[in-house]
């Protein structure tokens, strides 16, 4: 049996379980974001009174930190009142981040649990051997009305990461390399354990970042088997004992893709799809890209080890004059490392723009939108039309160091040229 | 619940993503009506206005990528359309969809031969999809019985109704 099945199997109160099969499983963890007061409106139309357990559930105040308009400021006003109504014992206001790096931070995600949230990239989590999945606003409501949830028991694809990572090649370039094989379809209702020597040296950011955009494939949820340093950090917060699982030795995988590290190099998904992917090298080679934004930030990319390489690069340069940068630190805890280590004040003297720990820019909803016309190079997850603004715009997902990188000439650059 | 249904369509691509289906800009929005009002804006604006009420959206891979925005489904249903009949659906979509009544029929090549504007006749128990004008038939897939249990109810809201008034 595989860990997932083995997550899925206990919380299901099963002693056996196939692919394919449809289970309810008990929710470990319930997070709703601030995009979803839907939530709420399901709850009480489906005859919702208290919330299942209000030690299980949370809201996490992170895509409008803080409000940008009169409308999400009454969203937050009514969840702010369900919250309070419900006494939850957590529950995460803007002055915290984006929900993926504060319910880790929080001790709320450990290894063998089941987290539900309603946001698309829950898969990050498999970074620490739990079993995240997004759902919409009213699977959400029925979660906190019952503790539970349907679930079809996914076939799993192993994605195996061989190899050490070359000078300038970072986890997102990992990620983008794997996605433009596999494609935006390619894991639809699928779960993707990630293994192989790459990952078991990798850190809890790497991880996370890497988790984070199976999603991107269409998985349904991502794994990798916590190491030494998933359990070291874990271990400090993790607000209940835990138990990690283990996959079976002979475990048949329903299909198998091996990369090679070692021979990746600096990767962009080019815009206007996660699936146009392309080598760092082969854009430039085809002709200059010149950008008017740069972002770093989001669940994807705004992490301390993303903002450490982003300074490296610019710590005594400068953008160009009519360009930004936008930092957005993941969180209040990342922030507050990155004043402490010097990086905030690198880059804001190369020019940075820095503004609340949240999702920021990412999605379009405030902070960083773009103008029709414009190209942005981007530390995050989706370059979709409109993502961040006009559909008119465009957008490369790269990693930190490559988007650092680009930002000192503002044209699409190698990072190698700085590392 | 109606298993023979017939309304006319409208043909969109492929990967078409919650951020075209509903754009980032108008997540604060709750009012359903307005929702459907900015339906598919990402692809074009002319579409909710225009869109054949009872009707369907023709779709290729991977409809309903992106993120786990209710507001899709929402927007669907509120501008009109019945079902989505694409070549396949991303996950999250595909729940939220049921959820709330809106059919997601996989039938596989269909916005290859279906041209906007045609009627189409979808058969939910023959597993079919009819181009009325033409008389060419395509195979669908059926929808799960856990699927099938939820858009029998009416939803997962009546559903969960019934469960709790028990």
């Amino acid at each position: 049996m595989h860990a997932i099945e083995k997550i899925l199997m206990k919380n299901s109160g099963l002693t056996e379980i196939h692919t394919g099969e449809i289970v309810s499983a008990k929710i470990d963890f319930a997070e709703i974001n601030d995009l979803y007061l839907q939530t709420v409106y399901s709850f009480y139309e489906m005859g919702g009174r208290n919330v299942w357990d209000n030690t299980r559930c949370a809201f996490v105040f992170d895509h409008y930190a803080p409000c940008p308009d009169i409308k999400s400021a009454q969203n937050h006003q009514a969840m702010r009142e369900f919250a309070q109504k419900n006494n939850l014992k957590y529950h995460f206001d803007t002055n915290t981040g984006v929900c993926h790096q504060v319910m880790p931070e929080a001790g709320l995600v450990y290894p063998g649990m089941i987290l539900v949230a309603t946001d698309s990239h829950t898969t990050t989590h498999g970074a620490f051997g739990a079993m995240g999945t997004g759902c919409g606003a009213t699977d959400m409501a029925t979660i906190l009305m019952t503790g539970e949830l349907w679930f079809r028991v996914p076939e799993i694809i192993e994605v195996r990461l061989e190899g050490q990572a070359p000078k300038g090649v970072f986890p997102k370039d990992v990620i983008l390399a794997v996605l433009g094989k596999i494609r935006a379809d390619g894991a639809v209702y699928k779960a993707i354990d990630f293994t192989g020597s790459y990952v078991e040296s990798l850190g809890v950011a790497g991880r996370m970042t890497v988790c984070n955009m199976a999603v991107e494939m269409g998985a349904k949820t991502a794994y990798m088997q916590p190491n030494q340093e998933v359990l070291d950090y874990v271990g400090k917060r993790a607000v209940r004992p835990f138990e990690v699982q283990f996959t079976d030795k002979g475990y048949k995988y329903s299909e198998s893709h091996v990369f090679d590290v070692s021979s990746l190099e600096p990767e962009l998904a080019c815009p206007s799809s996660v699936e146009n992917v392309h080598t760092l090298a082969s854009v430039i080679a085809q002709g200059e890209v010149k950008l008017n934004q740069g972002y770093i930030g989001s669940c994807t990319g705004g992490r301390v080890e993303d903002i450490a390489a982003a300074a490296k690069i610019l710590k005594g340069r400068h953008i160009p004059e009519y360009t930004r940068l936008v930092v957005i630190p993941a969180s209040r805890e990342v922030m507050l490392e990155c004043i402490t280590r010097g990086y905030i004040a690198d880059l804001m003297e190369a020019g940075a723009t820095i503004s609340t720990p949240g999702c920021g820019a990412c999605l379009g909803a405030h902070e960083g939108i773009l103008a029709p016309g414009e190209v942005c190079i981007t530390s995050t997850n989706r370059n979709f039309p409109g993502r961040m603004g006009s559909t008119e715009a465009l957008m490369y997902l790269a990693s930190p160091a490559t988007v650092a990188a680009s930002m000192v000439y503002g044209k699409i650059t190698d990072p190698r040229e700085f590392l | 619940m109606q298993k023979v249904l017939t309304g006319k369509c409208i043909v969109i691509g492929d990967n078409i993503d919650t951020d075209q289906i509903y754009p980032g800009r108008f997540l604060a929005i709750t009012d359903p009506k307005e929702i459907g009002s900015h339906c598919l804006c990402g692809v074009s604006e002319d579409i909710a206005g225009n869109f054949p009420q009872g009707g369907f959206v023709v779709a290729g891979r991977n409809f309903g990528c992106g993120s786990s925005r209710e507001h899709a489904p929402i927007a669907l249903l509120n501008m009109g359309a019945v079902a989505v009949l694409a070549d396949s659906f991303a996950r999250i979509f595909f729940r939220n969809a049921v959820n709330l009544g809106l059919l997601p029929v996989i039938c596989k090549g269909i916005n290859q031969h279906v041209k906007a504007g045609q009627t189409l006749t979808l058969d939910l128990e023959k597993g079919t999809v009819k181009i009325d004008e033409t008389g060419e038939e395509f195979a669908c897939e059926k929808l799960g019985d856990q699927a099938m249990k939820i858009l029998e109810a009416g939803g997962i809201k009546p559903l969960m109704r019934a469960k709790f008034a028990k």
